[in-house]
């Protein structure tokens, strides 16, 4: 039965289409490759989610070598919910590629971008999915090298330095990565995480196991964007193709943030991580640094795309607070704000995307008065703005009201202030720039600007939607989130 | 009908208005037609159910959950359907003036300004309905960003820069301070329902009652308690008839409405009472008063001075509430109508004004009364309600706020309401004076009476006034109910 072996599936189809558009010559049917692939993605990712929900954690025996001797594919209801959000971002964002892609990618290189894009997902995909640590290394090492190409691509030239200090941050993330992976392999003899955690038990505060945690922490940590070893983000966004910003904000910081739960969750367990060791307030510390130090630098940037990479930088202050909260309240919210910070991001650098696919600029004069000819797409623009502040009936109201419940479970009062209290910083930086686009004469290529081809605004528009919709149904979302949540404390693995 | 279908097309009338208006947007007449029309289907729609309503018919929509603890809304209470009576009413006879008004100044952009209007009134009608705290802010919030377009319609820098410090204000209070108090809420209450006799009575201490009350009484920035009422003053850089309706009736309402059900159906009446640490509100609805009352006397600008009346009114409200009295409630609940239909006859003078003579200061008004009598006489009706003098609708709702103060004792409030009294004559009557006894500037331009579609609006609002004297009836009657959840 081809349900049986969804897990391989969802690895398997993206890199055997990286490896058909390779040999493609013309980027159009390059891009019918990946839209066909992206669209089935989804499907299967989804067929697991529901085969999770209904009968509990899947065992996939790749090849067939059992675990833990061979590589296991493992899913349950947590990362089965970040294969959906990967798989849907990337299905949604394949019809808007063509033009975006078109208009910004050399035509001779536009089929090796669909094919280093197909890689990047597949390595995504396959961190999400995979039970065992040296494969999610190469996985890892995957993403990581077609992110680099994908971000050296960008028109401008400051995109290959954003790429090559991407190039050496990610590196010493995966190497400090493969250095925790060793070491606990030294101290467990295996793999495979599940029979990985049964191994530590009793060893788990020898000197080489927290070692072990240090080094993952960090290298994780680098590749989520963690302040302060988010350094190499902004750039890499900022100058990267429109359509590799969109994914890359939307789904890679999301997966490494599922790799560090499920290290520190289902490895190491809840005993560990809280009660022997103070991680809860080493990310207290820097998810607050992250959501006021970020937010308030990306007030002052002049580059829209540069400040919503540090926008970016903030959220994912949001996502870790849960992990320092670390009750499943708190938790919920971290992992739902995963989700909701990847539609809504999508959705306002798509909106960018678009405006500098008409007008080649994403700087703040230029967007002066561009409501005035784009109105639909600064209305994007709007809407994920609002999400980013956390205003009621949007998704990122879900996320604060989750954080802020368990924020007050914990008696942190204090922190409550400081979660509302950096909302209203995104006030700032997303009112300077809707002010500016609808409240300003037009600026002279803002003049001339006219609204993106449907093909570019119908995936925004669903995205914003989306942004809406699940500010008022959140089953799929923070009742998921839920889920995953209690498992990740009872130690589910 | 049901009286869930009547609740839902309250919200629904004003939104698909909205859409329509955008569609007939291509002319003027068929787009004006729309906006009367929606506003006069809404105002029978919130009139069949106050009737409903009145007969006794408990009236609520079905909850829709959305994540534990938040649901979606919306039930009937009296000042809910007070509320809602008076925005959807002045919402005809502002929209009358309005057209008077954006064709007489040949203002741009005026789709967009009906339309954010119209959808200003479906996030009013949300407020007035909801039924528990979550709804509230949502719609709360829809008002603020909804009207932010109409604050900075002008588009010229102080514009923006008025818009700007509307946004900033209203969405920060609203974050930083509503937010944590409506998690709070929900943790210690358990709910978010609104319920008589409140639902944190016996649940916390009164100093975490009293930090509380203060996050919910600044939250609410709309309600422009000091410090947080710059965001009014600032916003009259907009079109006058977004002043009228939006900050004397809808917006400001909007807040002190948000007021009263808090410390009514939120805190209960008596659970603050019991509190000592509670009482500091009435203090600093009292210096609000007063103060706001002597920035008004020294603004030349008459707008600005309009605008600072309205904070020092709306802290009557607050302070009505804060004294704890059921009769006190009444009073509060009376202020909001009355102050409601005064207000919004002063800036329809002030608009008209402004239309036919193209004056903003007050010392340009020197015998404007002769030019412009139905003008300015609306200006002294209004005027004299703000100062509560009968037989004007002010008078009604003072007499029940100082009764309200009395019984409780409150000698204070007793002095910030005779004072402010004053004060109120000090700066409107000079107005009045100046403009039917003082001969004119010779350098005063010539002009009459403003368009008709404003003179209609603003006596049909002035005979309101006096009416609501007359006949305070329903809305009395409605204040007299909430008196009595009030007190238990």
């Amino acid at each position: 039965m081809i349900s049986a072996h969804l897990p391989a599936l969802q690895v398997v189809l993206p890199l055997l289409g990286a490896v058909v558009c390779a040999f493609l010559k013309r980027g159009s049917w390059a891009w019918l490759v990946a839209l066909a692939v992206s669209l089935v993605l989804p499907a299967i990712a989804l067929g697991l989610l529901y085969q999770t929900y209904e009968g509990g954690t899947i065992s996939y025996a790749l090849g067939g070598w059992r675990p833990p001797f061979g590589i296991e594919y493992r899913v349950d209801i947590f990362n089965a919910f970040v294969l959906v959000l990967v798989s849907v971002i990337g299905a949604v964002i394949m019809p808007y590629a063509k033009r975006s892609v078109e208009h910004e990618i050399p035509e001779d290189k536009q089929a090796w971008f669909y094919a280093i894009y197909l890689l990047c997902l597949c390595g995504l995909l396959g961190i999400a999915i995979t039970g065992d640590a040296f494969n999610a290394f190469v996985f890892m090492e995957i993403s990581s090298l077609a992110t680099y190409a994908l971000i050296a691509m960008g028109r401008d030239r400051r995109a290959l330095l954003a790429a090559y200090q991407y190039l050496i941050m990610g590196t010493i993330g995966a190497t400090f990565y493969v250095i925790g992976v060793g070491l606990l392999y030294s101290m467990t003899g295996t793999l495979n995480l599940a029979d990985m955690a049964n191994r530590l038990a009793g060893i788990e505060d020898s000197r080489a196991v927290l070692a072990a945690l240090a080094f993952l922490t960090v290298g994780i940590s680098l590749k989520l964007a963690l302040f302060p070893l988010h350094v190499w983000l902004p750039n890499a966004y900022a100058y990267a193709p429109s359509m590799a910003t969109v994914f890359l904000s939307a789904t890679a910081t999301k997966v490494a943030v599922y790799l560090l739960l499920r290290y520190f969750f289902s490895v190491f367990g809840v005993s560990v991580i809280y009660a022997d060791l103070p991680v809860s307030w080493i990310f207290l510390v820097l998810s607050i640094a992250a959501m006021f130090g970020a937010s308030l630098v990306a007030v002052f940037q002049a580059n829209i795309k540069r400040m919503l990479a540090y926008s970016s930088v903030a959220q994912i202050g949001y996502i870790t607070l849960g992990i320092a909260i670390a009750n499943k309240t708190g938790l919920a919210g971290g992992i739902v704000h995963l989700f909701n910070h990847a539609i809504m991001k999508a959705a306002l650098f798509m909106a960018l995307g678009s405006i500098f696919f008409r007008i080649g600029s994403v700087r703040i004069e230029d967007l002066a008065g561009i409501a005035k000819r784009m109105p639909v797409t600064a209305g994007v623009f709007v809407v994920g703005g609002l999400g980013l502040i956390g205003v009621p009936g949007t998704a990122g109201f879900i996320s604060k009201w989750y954080l802020g419940l368990g924020a007050i479970e914990n008696g942190w009062w204090w922190l409550l202030m400081l979660i509302v209290l950096s909302s209203a910083i995104a006030v700032l930086y997303v009112g300077r720039v809707v002010e500016v686009m609808w409240f300003r004469e037009p600026s002279p290529v803002a003049k001339k600007a006219e609204e993106p081809p449907l093909s570019m605004l119908l995936p925004t528009l669903l995205l914003t939607f989306a942004t809406i919709y699940f500010g008022f149904d959140t089953f799929l979302t923070a009742h998921m989130a839920d889920l995953a949540a209690q498992l990740l404390l009872t130690g589910g693995r | 009908m049901t009286g869930e279908t009547l609740i839902i097309l309250a919200l629904l009338v004003p939104t698909v208005g909205a859409a329509l208006i955008w569609a007939t947007a291509w002319n003027p007449n068929f787009r004006e037609t729309t906006t009367l029309v929606t506003a006069g289907i809404l105002f029978i729609i919130v009139l069949t159910i106050l009737g409903r309503f009145l007969s006794g018919e408990p009236l609520a929509t079905g909850t829709v959950p959305i994540a534990p603890g938040l649901e979606l809304g919306f039930s009937i209470e009296p000042l809910g359907m007070l509320f809602a009576c008076i925005a959807s009413g002045l919402w005809i006879v502002n929209s009358i003036y309005s057209i008077g008004y954006m064709r007489g100044n040949n203002e741009p952009r005026q789709t967009p300004f009906y339309m954010c209007f119209a959808i200003a009134l479906a996030s009013t009608m949300g407020i007035a309905f909801a039924a528990n705290l979550f709804t509230l802010f949502l719609f709360y919030e829809i008002l603020t960003l909804s009207t932010y377009p109409l604050v900075t319609h002008k588009g010229d820098d102080s514009a923006r820069e008025g818009g700007r410090t509307y946004l900033l204000v209203l969405l920060g209070t609203s974050t930083v301070l509503l937010l944590p108090a409506i998690i709070a809420t929900a943790v210690i209450a358990g709910t978010l329902n609104f319920e008589p006799g409140g639902i944190l009575a016996g649940k916390v201490s009164p100093t975490v009652l009293s930090i509380l009350l203060a996050m919910f009484m600044f939250g609410i920035g709309k309600a422009a308690l000091m410090p947080f009422h710059k965001w009014l003053p600032a916003a009259m850089v907009a079109p006058t008839p977004v002043s009228a309706l939006l900050h004397a009736v809808a917006v400001v309402k909007a807040g002190v409405f948000s007021v009263v059900k808090v410390i009514v159906y939120v805190f209960g009446v008596e659970t603050l009472a019991g509190a000592a640490t509670a009482g500091w509100l009435l203090y600093i609805a009292g210096a609000t008063i007063l103060i706001a009352s002597v920035v008004a006397l020294k603004a030349d600008n008459l707008k600005r001075r309009l605008a600072y009346s309205t904070v020092s009114q709306l802290s009557y409200v607050i302070l009505a509430a804060a004294i704890l009295a059921p009769i006190s409630i009444v009073g509060a609940s009376m202020h909001i109508a009355a102050h409601a239909i005064s207000k919004i006859t002063l800036f329809f003078a002030a608009g008209s004004i402004y239309t036919a003579a193209h004056l903003t200061e007050v010392s340009q008004l020197n015998g404007i009364g002769r030019k412009m009598p139905w003008t300015m006489g609306a200006f002294a009706i209004g005027a004299l309600s703000m100062i509560g003098v009968p037989p004007t609708a002010g008078f009604v709702s003072k007499w029940y706020i100082l009764l309200g103060a009395m019984d409780a004792q409150q000698w204070i409030a007793v002095g910030v309401i005779i004072v402010s009294t004053l004060l109120n004559a000090a700066y409107f009557l000079p107005i009045v004076y100046a403009a039917f006894f003082r001969a004119p500037d010779k350098k005063s331009p010539d002009h009459g009476e403003a368009p008709l579609p404003i003179v209609v609006a603003l006596t049909v609002t002035a005979a309101g006034t006096v009416i609501l004297f007359l006949f305070p009836g329903v809305p009395l009657a409605l204040s007299k109910m909430l008196g009595l959840v009030g007190g238990g």
